[in-house]
């Protein structure tokens, strides 16, 4: 599965809050009182369509933001507070023409069939331009907030322990249980079921709605959805991904893979690793798009980006950690790496600003430009739909008669 | 008689999935296309009209074991459109119904919450329970609630949103980058709420909306449902058309007011209608027997017959008469997911009566389904529905009107044009916004920036 140098790279943005970095909202370009409005998010999003990117992503989470792995904390330094993601893209759509729009959602403690219908009219009102994150939750503030179901608690040593492992195997499958019924339902209607037979007095052909009838060890759902199959038959499914539990929900059950390896032997294992649980899981032929993620801070001078940096360490109180590579550079230094790193067979990158709209703006006027002159990126949209900027295909219903 | 003129609400509803939905018209469009959900909505925002309202479905009807196929069928997701609505509107308020049978208070909070922000200010929310194992299948958490613990579950829900939307005061959020502050409380958005329904605790992850919390209405007509919307509702969408049903409604709901602390300005009462116009009221009188041939076909008129008889009458010629069996009592079995079936208590007493009007006016099936479904309010000229609007009003059989076109999208177009400027000559309806938000359009006076905690009785 390796790919030609010169293939055009994807590249997507994850918003979330004023950026990644925890002092971002103190950059003097940042606009901390209007992170809760629709203004801020249109701004951002048609900023990066501006930029011709793929598709942007909105952080979600069912608990406050915190610094802590499983709990909240008391900092009052930081951004809290935050709107629901599906909501926020679907505020957007209407503005935006090209983009892709993929919120995130929080697997654990919704409900597959309202999901399943939000994405899909998030799909009819974007024409064609929804996906998903899917997002699994072990945090152990979030099921009092529900009351419904309780979860162990995470241990000291996290997801390496055995309870930790058991833990994820656990909410891992059930995500993959989630997807499954997300596409079923997507399914459900076939795409000429709305017939409008006034000669008969039909509305819809019923041989052409299925009941998806799915049956797992953790729930059941009948169908078939109230919302018609959307424009892209199924939107796009993205789930973030670190190790081996996670790997196989992206090889098992998703369009889109977010991946953090820090240099390229790692991307070359990660990608290895991925398409051999595809195969595992019966989907080799199946078109997966692995995007790296990468945090970034960008200045058209180094010294720049790393003096921005170190204020924003500073004004944190700790240097800033994450997941993801953090790259520290200018927009040229970057292009580098994502066409070195694109040979390990990644499809693409979804870059994380460190801070809104500053790394942002750089994506879109400094680095995108640059991966042009270097014939690495699109300098049009050449398709309306997000699966058509990725390049993948329009399912057919599962239910329709060969 | 020196009252002062009474103000009139008027609202759309997208027209849905009953049979009041002409689908086989020319002019019928999508109820699908995000296009159409636009134009009704600038429609209604043109015309100065207070909010768009959407309902909520959960699962498709059946009957006779089969997916009903005569109706529209099919909706897009209620909050998803209304956000998608902020975006092509500025003032309109959007109006959704949200069940509290399956969904959790954390979650349907921090939506309507989100829609508040995203809508500065424009979210209103229709609490309704849903009512059987049927729409359950479609959830996880499956099962369904016995009709009395139904209001339960919804009144100790709407406590529970009401006490996630009032943890935040609205004072938290500083963003003071000077001094690095971001927020005011170290632990913003307490709660804890442990009753029969709910044991939920912890921190609400939305900061305080615009209005506060949505503007809440209430459906629906039990003594439980009036009570339930006398003390926490600030407005009721109800289906009472006629003046005098109005009129005995409205004096018995407001008269409940005050027992809740509340004022007769705190609460609207708001009927669902439909109207029909025409350049002459003759003219209306002609379209209006045309729409209702449209909306009850032979087929829609049998399947009508067969909710309440309970039993399949395909058979039955829909031109001729009524079939000679009685309604089969118990369960009804042959229809599910359909609200009309609730509403024949005694099927038996029901259908004696529908044979005595068929025998008395001679009509056949389709024609007695006609007479008896009918729900158009307002039929005659742009003058004679004005007057009649605004006599109902004036004589306190409601507050305004929750409007519900039969054609998707343009059937609110002629009201637009030739109605409201009516209204607003009479000086019945406002010519332009005077505030932004929805509470604002209905009058309701704004929240408290930290109203401490009030709760919806539970």
């Amino acid at each position: 599965m390796s790919r030609s140098p010169s293939a055009p790279l994807h590249l997507a943005v994850a918003l979330d809050g004023a950026g990644w970095h925890p002092a971002a909202w103190r950059e003097s370009g940042a606009r901390p009182r209007e992170l809760f409005t629709a203004r801020y998010w249109a701004d951002l999003v048609t900023e990066a369509e501006a930029g011709l990117l793929d598709f942007v992503t909105i952080e979600d989470s069912l608990s406050l933001q915190s610094s802590r792995y499983n709990e909240p904390d008391t900092r009052t330094d930081q951004v809290r507070g935050r709107l629901d993601a599906v909501l926020v893209a679907a505020r957007v759509a209407p503005l935006t023409r090209h983009i892709g729009l993929v919120p995130t959602t929080v697997v654990t403690h919704t409900e597959p069939f309202h999901v399943s219908k939000a994405i899909a009219t998030l799909d009819h009102v974007s024409t064609g331009r929804a996906g998903v994150r899917v997002k699994v939750s072990a945090r152990g503030d979030e099921p009092p907030h529900f009351g419904r179901r309780t979860l162990p608690r995470l241990p000291a040593g996290g997801w390496e322990e055995p309870a930790g492992q058991a833990l994820i195997k656990e909410l891992f499958a059930e995500a993959g249980d989630y997807v499954e019924v997300l596409r079923r339902l997507w399914d459900s209607w076939e795409d000429d079921a709305e017939i409008r037979d006034a000669g008969t007095g039909r509305f819809i052909d019923r041989h052409k709605v299925h009941y998806i009838d799915f049956e797992g060890a953790r729930f059941s759902v009948k169908g078939p959805s109230i919302t018609p199959r959307p424009p892209q038959g199924q939107p796009v499914v993205a789930a973030l991904a670190h190790r081996a539990e996670p790997f196989r929900l992206v090889a098992g059950s998703a369009d889109i893979g977010f991946v953090t390896p820090h240099d390229n032997t790692e991307a070359a294992a990660v990608v290895a690793e991925i398409r051999a649980a595809q195969d595992g899981a019966g989907r080799a032929e199946a078109t997966v798009r692995l995007f790296g993620d990468l945090v970034v801070l960008l200045d058209d001078d180094p010294a720049a980006a790393t003096e921005r940096r170190a204020r924003l360490d500073e004004r944190a109180g700790a240097a800033y950690s994450s997941d993801a590579e953090i790259f520290t550079g200018t927009p040229g230094a970057l292009a580098d790496l994502l066409l070195d790193r694109a040979r390990t067979g990644l499809s693409g990158f979804r870059l994380r600003p460190a801070a809104l709209p500053q790394d942002l703006e750089q994506i879109t006027r400094r680095l995108v430009p640059e991966l042009q002159r270097r014939g690495a990126f699109r300098t049009a949209y050449e398709a309306d739909t997000l699966r058509g900027l990725l390049g993948l295909s329009r399912p057919v219903s599962r239910y329709a008669a060969a | 008689m020196s009252r002062p003129v009474k103000q009139i609400h008027l609202a759309a509803h997208f027209p849905g999935v009953n049979n009041s939905t002409v689908w086989s018209d020319p002019a019928a469009g999508s109820q699908i296309d995000f296009s159409s959900f636009t134009h009704l909505a600038r429609t209604a925002e043109r015309a100065k009209f207070d909010f768009i309202f959407l309902a909520e479905g959960l699962r498709l009807r059946e009957q006779n074991g089969e997916i009903y196929d005569l109706d529209v069928v099919g909706r897009p997701d209620t909050f998803t459109v209304l956000s998608a609505l902020a975006a092509v509107t500025d003032r309109l308020g959007l109006a959704g119904t949200i069940n509290s049978t399956f969904n959790e208070p954390y979650e349907v909070a921090r939506q309507f919450a989100s829609l508040d922000h995203l809508s500065a200010g424009r979210a209103a929310w229709n609490v309704v329970t849903s009512w059987d194992e049927f729409t359950g299948q479609n959830f996880r958490r499956g099962g369904f609630l016995a009709q009395e613990d139904r209001y339960e579950r919804a009144s100790q829900f709407l406590a529970a949103t009401w006490e996630l939307f009032d943890s935040w005061h609205g004072d938290e959020i500083v963003a003071d980058k000077e001094s690095g502050v971001f927020i005011a409380d170290p632990a913003p958005g307490r709660f804890d709420h442990q009753v029969s329904q709910f044991d939920i605790s912890g921190h609400f992850n939305v900061p305080r909306s615009p209005q506060g919390r949505p503007v809440i209405f209430q459906a629906g007509d039990s003594e439980e449902g009036r009570e339930f919307a006398a003390s926490a509702a600030d407005a009721i969408f109800t289906r009472h058309g006629t003046l005098e049903a109005g009129q005995a409604f409205y004096a018995d709901v407001k008269g409940r007011l005050a027992r809740h602390g509340r004022t007769h300005d705190q609460l609207k009462i708001l009927p669902g209608v439909t109207f029909v116009l025409g350049d002459t009221d003759a003219d209306a009188q002609e379209r209006a027997e045309v729409i209702r041939r449209q909306q009850v076909s032979g087929q829609t008129a049998i399947k009508f017959l067969e909710q309440l008889w309970n039993r399949d009458l395909s058979s039955c010629d829909p031109d001729g008469p009524l079939p000679e069996v009685d309604p089969l009592v118990g369960e009804n079995t042959i229809a599910r997911g359909r609200a009309s079936v609730r509403m024949h208590r005694d099927p038996l007493a029901t259908a004696a009566q529908w044979r005595a009007l068929a025998d008395a006016k001679q009509l056949s099936i389709r024609e007695l389904i006609i007479e008896v479904t009918g729900r158009q309010s307002f039929i005659g000229s742009p003058a004679t529905v004005a007057e009649s609007l605004n006599e109902f009003v004036q004589s306190d059989a409601s507050d305004g009107f929750i409007l519900t076109p039969h054609l998707t999208p343009g059937g609110l177009d002629e009201f637009a044009d030739t109605v409201v400027p009516l209204l607003q000559e009479r000086g019945v309806f406002r010519t332009d916004y005077v505030g932004g938000t929805l509470r604002d359009h209905l009058g309701l006076g704004a929240l408290g920036a930290t109203r401490s905690h009030r709760r919806a009785q539970a």
